[in-house]
């Protein structure tokens, strides 16, 4: 079915075709109207979600945690702030091995406060222990919501999973989108069946208690070991979905990579123009290509390492600062990546769009020049620098 | 099902429990946090009326009852926080420096 409807309404729809049991629900801009569109369905009878209306980020994700504990499918969105404000309740959804699923509509961090796009709401969240996917367009957090759950519920996983898309540009275009029927939907999520939860009255349960460092670590361990499995789980997801959908998808999006020579990696709406300059630089002879990152955590790092090998020269976009004054977390990712290398590629680091920055064809076009240049004379010049600010200096 | 008795601080992290969830209740009793003491508390048979005010004031339930009696702390679940101590009417119960049972 088409339809025409914005990324917020996209990611609404999915949740009530999922008809989870519980949703944690606080209004934050630009994630207010996913919560708003639910809110409908659940007074419309068209669900049969307990909607529980909180005070905070912070109390939504512990109504998350205790629902899913007890036994629920739970579910949840925010943005920015708000997503700080869950932080230390991230950890702890993580760490209970408790698969929440999360739509993180990214926003600028305050200060100053902004209430437009980028990524360092859930780039800070990167270490929490969540699965995260990010979506290029509306299409893409309509179907990346309803991967989440049998991504994260298995038991070899049980990890929460945030789907994240880009405020404003996805959250509120309209674009036309294909909407699968729900009942094929609620076949491919299947229902939900924890082996243990509080309200299994034969097996009485503990959940989250103190840990002592004679076994914090042990723990820890485990949380690694099913993040790693997650990999395989979300390429197994995806292929599930594609019979459903006849949509593919991977770790990442390759476009235009096959001969590339050119290369930039980012994540999110800005793939979408990015193609668009590839597509031009093409024409003028140039093998540029994309990377687009669709699962952050886990971090697709041999397999990224192996389609950027054949490059010359790679620009990591980072949509976030991350402030380690060596590059954003993007690129902090990928450098590690490619290092196992044999012959790495000339690598660059642009931070860029932050705060609803726009970022247009020709400033990517602007990038591949200076890959270009890089390749041409073997010098990396500034390896961290900084797109689309106003400066008294010149610099792509 | 892997219990609670089964797990120590040797046991592998494969054989632990996803979040270090616990699958049984009352799992505390196999603890031994009476370990966590600095002060003890001493029990004066003689001068108690078993008023029991010094049950429900307990935040570890380290003092056993039976039959209408409290009976000698627990020692391997006492911390030691005096609380006891100080609730009682009668001088029954007085604290010594360390965590040791003299």
């Amino acid at each position: 079915m088409n339809k025409c409807i914005s990324g917020n309404e996209a990611v609404a729809y999915a949740m009530k075709q999922i008809n989870p049991d519980v949703m944690g629900a606080f209004p934050i801009t630009p994630s207010t109207e996913i919560p708003e569109y639910f809110a409908n369905y659940v007074a419309d009878g068209e669900v049969d979600t307990e909607y529980v209306t909180v005070e905070s980020e912070h109390s939504s994700m512990s109504v998350c945690i205790a629902a899913q504990a007890a036994g629920a499918r739970t579910i949840s969105a925010t943005s920015s702030c708000g997503l700080a404000l869950m932080y230390e309740l991230l950890y702890v959804a993580a760490s209970c091995r408790l698969p929440i699923a999360l739509a993180c509509v990214n926003r600028a961090l305050s200060g100053p406060i902004n209430i437009n796009n980028d990524h360092s709401d859930s780039m800070g969240a990167r270490d929490t222990g969540w699965i995260q996917i990010y979506a290029e367009n509306n299409q893409e957090a309509y179907d990346n919501f309803l991967m989440a759950m049998p991504i994260g519920e298995p038991a070899s996983i049980r990890l929460p999973v945030m789907t994240c898309m880009d405020g404003f540009i996805t959250s509120h275009a309209v674009e036309n989108i294909e909407l699968l029927e729900t009942d094929a939907v609620r076949e491919f999520i299947g229902e939900y069946h924890p082996e243990n939860y509080l309200l299994k009255k034969e097996n009485p349960l503990a959940v989250g208690p103190y840990d002592i460092s004679p076994y914090y670590m042990e723990h820890k361990v485990m949380q690694a070991e099913a993040m790693k499995a997650a990999k395989a789980r979300i390429l197994e997801v995806a292929a599930d979905f594609e019979k459903i959908s006849g949509r593919r998808y991977g770790l990442f999006e390759e476009y235009r990579m096959e001969d590339a020579e050119f290369a930039v990696v980012l994540i999110g709406s800005s793939a979408g123009t990015a193609k668009a300059a590839v597509d031009k630089l093409r024409e003028d002879g140039v093998k540029a290509g994309l990377v687009k990152i669709r699962v952050f955590r886990p971090f697709p790092g041999e397999e990224l390492a192996h389609v950027l090998a054949g490059t010359r020269a790679v620009a990591v976009m980072d949509k976030s600062e991350g402030f380690s004054a060596n590059g954003g977390p993007l690129f902090a990712e990928t450098r590690s990546a490619l290092y196992d290398l044999k012959n790495r590629p000339y690598l660059i680091n642009i931070v860029y769009g932050l705060g609803g920055r726009d970022v247009k064809t020709e400033d990517i076009e602007k990038v591949f020049d200076r890959l270009a240049d890089i390749a041409e004379t073997g010098e990396t010049g500034p390896v961290y620098t900084h797109m689309g600010q106003r400066s008294k200096e010149e610099r792509a | 099902m892997i219990h609670a008795k089964d797990i120590n601080e040797r046991t592998p992290w494969q054989d632990l429990t996803p979040g270090g969830e616990i699958y049984e209740p009352g799992t505390a009793r196999d603890f031994n946090t009476g370990a966590w003491r600095t002060n003890t508390p001493i029990f004066h048979e003689e001068a108690c009326k078993h008023c029991m005010l010094c049950i429900p004031f307990c935040p570890d339930s380290a003092i056993p009852v039976k039959d209408g009696k409290r009976l000698e702390f627990d020692y391997m679940h006492c911390k030691g926080c005096g609380i006891c101590e100080n609730v009682c009417p009668f001088n029954a119960i007085t604290m010594v420096t360390g965590g040791a049972v003299k």
